[in-house]
């Protein structure tokens, strides 16, 4: 069996002294797991909402006339004429003028208000509709109305979205690059304390691997406590933070930031972090045995 | 440092390797053991050429040699018990296997009653003995003991040198580095390997050239 090493014998795991969490180790990958964990969350969640804006606006456009609402109708009219055209219908003037009052105060405010605003037409599109051809038909008969992608309205927006949710996945390669280097140390560490150990087991003819697996499955033990300990402390406090704004920004967006698939991930972190930090401390004390006799 | 040493230990046999202090007594050994590779020259054991064998080989080859270290290298954490099993363990005999022969070695050597207690709690004496219980555990066809009666007194001095030529009479070649002249005279049939100053003193060429019938390989 693969991990036959993970069971060892009796008499192998008295041959490494100490308790669980008796190191630095446990505690070091566990709170390394903890702030992965929250940035890791953190930057799903963003990009979940990224995802859910791009989705909710993949299929709208706008189209602005600049000089009023006579031609409104005629523009409606046009672009409900293009086949794959699900809807189009023109923002009634008061509904925007009560959107600008909460920018400009008054001033916007009011049927014949001074501020002379433009008409506006919200258009959705059957997927895989043409918007060219929507906003040609509308240019025929308007030919000053511009015809905008939602989605290239709130490119600035996703973009950030998209570079902070780089930047999580950055941290997160980070601090799991950290951890390694952490293991090294601890393996190293170990390795200086059980040195005498060590040279026993060689001079009676115990293979690098024998001694490998006893050191392996220590830290694998090591990581795999820490992790899921720093991983469920992680949870509890995304949980009672941030809860409560994910479901709001989850509701205001029509959607789950997290979906299964990301919580699945999240739940194989610790899990991610124990093989690493296995495949780091077996090649450690390997490196280190053949460097001797 | 030893220098241009050329002898054959004949299979079998005891022998005792004396000499002053300093003499390379210990190098030797480390050399026999395989704890250290000669920095020139050859080094043949069990017939095959290792001085410049692969390391993962080599451990095959420790199996098949007993060490007793003048400073016992025991295992502090392990029990007596534990210490004298771990050859065993390593060879990767079932557990069933390990406690007949371990309990009735750790009576031979006088420690049945001492069997779970940890080296620092042992008397220099005592763990000298579970070093050589540990050493002989696997029947090596080697046995390599560095001053083994160094921290024992007579009585026990005698009983373990019994061991070794009743382990020296089943065909393991026994080397035993030591002081001590009345445990070569209380050996009928050894052999003695002198160095000096690095260098073996053969006057006869007996070591160099070991009668036929003595020679592995």
């Amino acid at each position: 069996m693969m991990l036959d090493w993970l069971f060892a014998s009796p008499a192998d795991r008295r041959l490494l002294p100490g308790g669980r969490f008796a190191g630095a180790t446990p505690w070091l990958i566990g709170i390394m797991m903890f702030v992965m964990m929250v940035v890791a969350a953190t930057g799903l969640a963003l990009a979940g909402g990224a995802r859910l804006v791009r989705e909710g606006v993949a299929h709208r456009y706008s189209i602005q006339i600049a000089d009023g609402r006579s031609s409104e109708a005629r523009a409606v009219a046009a672009a409900r004429s293009v086949p794959g055209v699900t809807r189009a219908v023109a923002v009634p003037e008061a509904e925007l003028r009560e959107t600008l009052e909460q920018w400009l105060g008054p001033v916007a405010a009011g049927e014949g208000a001074n501020l002379p605003l433009p008409a506006l037409i919200d258009v959705e599109l059957a997927p895989g509709a043409n918007p060219d051809a929507v906003a040609s038909a509308v240019k025929r008969v308007v030919p000053s109305a511009q015809f905008i992608a939602d989605q290239a309205r709130l490119a600035p927006m996703l973009g950030t979205l998209n570079a902070l949710t780089a930047i999580a996945a950055l941290i997160v390669l980070l601090i799991a690059l950290a951890t390694a280097a952490a293991v090294v140390l601890a393996t190293r560490g170990a390795l200086d304390t059980h040195r005498g150990t060590i040279d026993v087991l060689h001079g009676i003819g115990a293979t690098d691997l024998q001694v490998t697996r006893l050191f392996q499955r220590k830290i694998a033990l090591d990581a795999l406590i820490g992790g899921t300990s720093g991983a469920l402390v992680a949870a509890i406090v995304l949980l009672l933070v941030a809860g409560g704004s994910l479901g709001a920004v989850g509701d205001w967006t029509q959607g789950s930031l997290l979906r299964w698939s990301d919580l699945l991930l999240l739940a194989a972190l610790p899990l991610l972090a124990a093989i690493l930090a296995t495949v780091v401390a077996r090649s450690t004390v390997l490196a280190a045995l053949r460097a001797q006799l | 440092m030893l220098r241009d040493l050329d002898f054959r230990l004949g299979a079998g046999q005891f022998y005792f390797l004396t000499g002053p202090s300093g003499a390379g007594k210990t190098s030797l050994l480390k050399l026999l053991y395989l704890a250290q590779r000669p920095t020139r020259g050859r080094i043949s054991l069990f017939g095959t050429e290792l001085t410049d064998a692969p390391r993962d080989q080599l451990p095959d080859f420790r199996r098949r040699i007993g060490v007793v270290f003048q400073d016992f290298r025991l295992v502090r954490h392990l029990s007596a018990f534990d210490n004298v099993a771990l050859p065993l363990r390593v060879a990767d005999h079932a557990e069933a296997d390990v406690e007949g022969p371990v309990r009735e070695m750790l009576a031979w050597v006088g420690l049945a009653d001492r069997a779970s207690a940890k080296p620092p709690t042992l008397s220099g004496g005592e763990q000298q003995r579970v070093a050589i219980a540990r050493a002989v555990i696997a029947r090596p066809e080697l046995l390599v003991a560095d001053e083994p009666t160094g921290n024992v007194d007579a009585a026990m001095a005698k009983r373990i040198l019994h061991l070794l030529t009743a382990l020296n009479r089943l065909g393991t070649t026994v080397v035993v580095a030591t002081h001590d002249l009345g445990l070569i005279a209380a050996t009928p049939g050894s052999q003695l390997i002198r160095l000096e100053n690095g260098n073996l003193v053969d006057p006869t060429g007996a070591l160099r050239n070991p009668p036929a019938s003595m020679v592995r390989a």
